[in-house]
């Protein structure tokens, strides 16, 4: 017999908790302004240039959209770890339809796009049919098609792709900022929408806390967690494509190391806007503060192993943050 | 109260020496007498039964044993003539020897029956160099001596029921005669409800091993639910009713009836509380044939604004039926008729029982029932997001409102929706699942201990929440084992044994005591 009281819980006065909220929610953006000011007065002449800005926001659009794709499958309780050789693997794909075979850049796209939809529905069968853990599931799979990306491109950077495609990514701007920022942020603003104000986003949520809870309560389980990653599948596709489009070339490996950073957005993101639930604002705001953070420190003459101490540190931290709402949210049960 | 202890025949031949003697013991939580002055004396050599329906005492009473529970001062407990402070420590558990079984056994089934059995020298002990080989060697040598034929190298998942609970006990004894380390300690083996699962020729296989255990000095404590074992095996027993000690007698000379009457006691019903029985409604549903789990074969005619319960002691079944007839478990065969139509039960998921107009409330409120770590709102609204609002634009202004007008209606405390659901207390909780559900005007309700470990006042207000929606035409399947709960709510009750429905109590013949006897007949 547990007898839980009510009385246990500390009953926060409503205005104290509505500042202390705001703060929690927001505090991520505060320490972000912070950085901007101290490297400003720091480095006035080279990073607080407008320049600096718009080539920070365009460069970062494929760890922005790398994060997205993760925060879907998060969600609903599953990991992605393959998203970054899904990017590599479309992005060659791309190239070598395009800049190899001549296809039309709009079909060579579809067929990156699809590509990444055909890895993230292997990813499901997987992790449903055979009840297998997502993280063992995507990281096997991650590495396997890696491989099919080294042997379709010969191991070698393909170049030679439309210039269509880099110019709808980086050269056309819109108040100064690369067309490739506002891809990312169109994304981030349909995932919020999708996860705020529909019937599947609920769904989605329920299935990431409690899988037998909306079992129980009718949801089809196992049709979201394989949509999910499906979704993580075309997304990374959709990162390779953007990815292109900034280098003009298919880089084989590159792409890999973006995997670490979008993973501490993704979950330095779940700390901010809306602390406990991982949210594409918080994930998108995340990476601009890592990466202002090592862009400032490397104006100001840091060696480049500062981006592994940022990226590694931000996501232990973010983890350990995340823990920490967590389990005050526990506490309360 | 008094009246029984003329029924406590006085123990055959005095018994030499106590193992274990506790007097005075009692345990409040939150103002609930869980345990109330109980005294017991378990004489060495001796299986002394401990009986008593749920709530009865005995777990709390298992759990200040292990010193899980600290009782409330002014207990004391003797182990082999010396008195151990309460609450019990691991060291004196293992000084005096005494292990347990539980239900559950503990068993890790994906590990071989060797490292299961050294489990317990492996948590304590630091052991840099273990010889496999000689462990095997020894654990071969343990089950011949007790007559039981396990491979220590195979995995506990390819063991039968019998045979892994004939590696619990053997596994618990072995532990006991290893660590009791004080002077005379001839150690006390706990079975905590061994037997429910099994079927009746293997609690055979299971009690020659308790006697052999016996016949090696050791006593033993057997709680159980089903007489005939505790008549079969027991030398002595104590029932528990209310937290009271309601007698100790020595078994030859108690028959089933005595027991019984003695479990159940002459309880003053609240029949104030039930309702006049109606008449029988139409035919609204219907389950045919239904298999799967326990249930060998279960049928049932259900009709509009009928509530039905179902009971039965623990392992008999009678609480899988609803989890089979909504999907959640699938079963091996079976139909179920609703609203004119027949679903197969072997193919039926939940989200198409919900289709067909069914409900459930699981009895694991927060693995099951909800997330608590999710807000009210978003709890009471997952059953409804579609029809609130349009599936591709939730109106989130919408749900709130229906969330607070929830909250308002079943009364749930505090008023405030967008609380985290882990906050409530559980007879909020439970409101909160009722009203998640019940506001989609099912048909047919599957409900598993809708009032476990909720309040007095909640409870009542569950009790009025079942009979609104049952006036309203809803048919109730009520799985529960708190008898007084069926007693007030339903208009029959469906009493289990070993998968089958083995009594149908109706009408006026229910009562809280009638449903209690029932059930322990049936064992």
């Amino acid at each position: 017999m547990s007898v839980k009281s009510a009385l246990d819980k500390p009953a926060a006065s409503p205005p104290a908790l509505a500042v202390s909220e705001w703060l929690e929610r927001f505090a991520l953006v505060l320490v972000w302004a912070a950085i901007i000011v101290v490297f400003g007065v720091l480095r006035p002449e080279s990073f607080l240039t407008w320049s600096n800005f718009s080539t920070i926001l365009g460069s970062q659009a494929v760890i922005v959209i790398l994060a997205l794709g993760l925060v879907v499958p998060l969600t609903s309780g599953d990991y992605d770890l393959s998203i970054a050789s899904n990017l590599t693997l479309a992005g060659t794909v791309l190239a070598l339809l395009n800049a190899r075979w001549g296809v039309p850049i709009a079909w060579s796209i579809l067929a990156a796009l699809a590509a990444g939809a055909l890895v993230g529905f292997v990813n499901g069968f997987f992790v449903i049919y055979f009840r297998i853990n997502s993280l063992i599931v995507t990281l096997g799979v991650g590495t396997f098609i890696h491989g099919i990306t080294l042997w379709l491109g010969n191991q070698q950077t393909i170049s030679g792709v439309s210039e269509g495609l880099v110019t709808a990514v980086i050269v056309t701007r819109l108040f100064g900022v690369p067309l490739g920022f506002y891809y990312a942020l169109v994304l981030c603003a349909a995932i919020w929408y999708v996860l705020s104000y529909t019937a599947l986003g609920r769904r989605m949520l329920f299935v990431g806390r409690g899988r037998e809870v909306a079992r129980l309560s009718g949801i089809r389980v196992d049709r979201i967690r394989w949509g999910c990653l499906v979704a993580s599948g075309v997304i990374g596709g959709m990162a390779g494509v953007i990815y292109v489009g900034t280098t003009a070339a298919a880089d084989p490996s590159s792409g890999l190391t973006f995997l670490l950073p979008a993973f501490a957005a993704a979950f330095l993101g779940a700390t901010t806007v809306n602390p406990g639930r991982f949210n594409p604002w918080g994930a998108m705001i995340s990476v601009y503060f890592l990466v202002t953070g090592i862009t400032g420190l490397s104006i100001l003459g840091v060696s480049t192993f500062v981006q592994d101490l940022f990226y590694g540190g931000a996501l232990v931290i973010a983890v350990t943050l995340s823990q920490i709402v967590r389990g005050r949210e526990e506490r309360l049960t | 109260m008094e009246a029984e202890i003329t029924a406590t025949a006085a123990p055959a031949g005095a018994p030499a020496r106590p193992v274990l003697r506790l007097s005075n013991l009692s345990k409040n939580f939150g103002g609930v007498h869980a345990l109330d002055r109980v005294s017991l004396s378990v004489a060495s050599g001796e299986v002394h039964g401990l009986l008593g329906q749920n709530g009865s005492g005995k777990s709390t009473l298992i759990k200040i044993l292990s010193g899980f529970h600290a009782p409330d001062p002014g207990g004391q407990l003797w182990i082999d003539d010396r008195e151990v402070s309460l609450p019990v420590a691991p060291e004196a558990l293992r000084e005096h020897g005494l292990s347990f079984v539980h239900q559950h056994l503990g068993l890790v089934p994906s590990l071989t029956v060797l490292e299961n059995l050294l489990v317990y020298d492996l948590a304590v002990a630091d052991r840099w160099a273990i010889n496999w080989r000689a462990e095997a060697q020894r654990a071969r040598e343990l089950f011949a001596r007790y007559d039981i034929w396990l491979d220590p190298l195979a995995p506990v998942s390819r063991l039968s029921p019998v045979e892994r609970a004939q590696l619990a006990i053997v596994r618990a004894f072995d532990w006991l005669q290893r660590t009791r380390r004080a002077a005379g300690a001839s150690g006390l083996l706990i079975l905590d409800e061994p037997t429910p699962f099994l079927p009746a020729h293997d609690v055979d296989a299971l009690f020659r091993l308790v006697r052999d255990i016996v016949r090696a000095g050791t006593s033993v404590i057997f709680v159980s639910h089903d007489i005939d074992e505790v008549l079969e095996i027991t030398s002595r027993a104590t029932v528990l009713r209310d937290g009271r000690v309601a007698g100790t007698f020595a078994t030859a000379a108690m028959d089933k009836r005595a027991i019984i009457h003695m479990i159940v006691g002459e309880h003053v019903d609240l029949e104030t509380m039930r309702p006049p029985s109606k008449p029988r409604g139409a035919r609204a549903a219907a389950i045919r044939n239904l298999q799967g789990g326990t249930i060998r074969d279960f049928s049932a005619e259900l009709s509009g604004g009928e509530v039905v319960g179902l009971t039965g002691l623990i392992g008999s079944g009678y609480d899988e039926i609803i989890y089979l007839a909504f999907g959640a478990v699938p079963a091996v065969a079976g139909t179920l008729e609703l609203g004119g139509r027949a679903i197969e039960l072997a193919r039926l998921t939940p989200n198409e029982a919900i289709a067909a107009g069914c409900i459930l409330i699981p009895s694991d409120r927060q693995g099951a029932g909800a997330v608590t770590t999710l807000s009210v709102t978003e709890n009471v609204n997952l059953a409804v997001l579609g029809d609130v609002s349009r599936a591709w634009a939730l109106a989130n202004s919408k749900l709130v409102e229906n969330a607070a007008s929830l909250v308002e209606r079943f009364d749930i405390r505090p008023r405030d929706p967008a609380l985290l659901f882990g906050a409530l207390s559980g007879g909020n909780q439970q409101k909160a699942l009722i009203a998640k559900w019940f506001q989609t005007s099912p048909r047919l309700m599957l409900l598993d201990e809708p009032t476990q470990g909720v309040d007095v006042g909640a409870r009542a207000q569950v009790f009025s929440a079942i009979a609104k929606a049952a006036e309203e035409g809803a048919t109730v399947l009520c799985a529960s084992s708190d008898y007084e709960q069926l007693g007030a709510i339903c208009d029959r009750v469906l009493v289990f044994s070993r998968g089958v429905v083995i009594e149908e109590i109706a009408g006026d013949r229910i009562s809280k005591s009638a449903i209690a006897e029932a059930c322990y007949r049936s064992a």
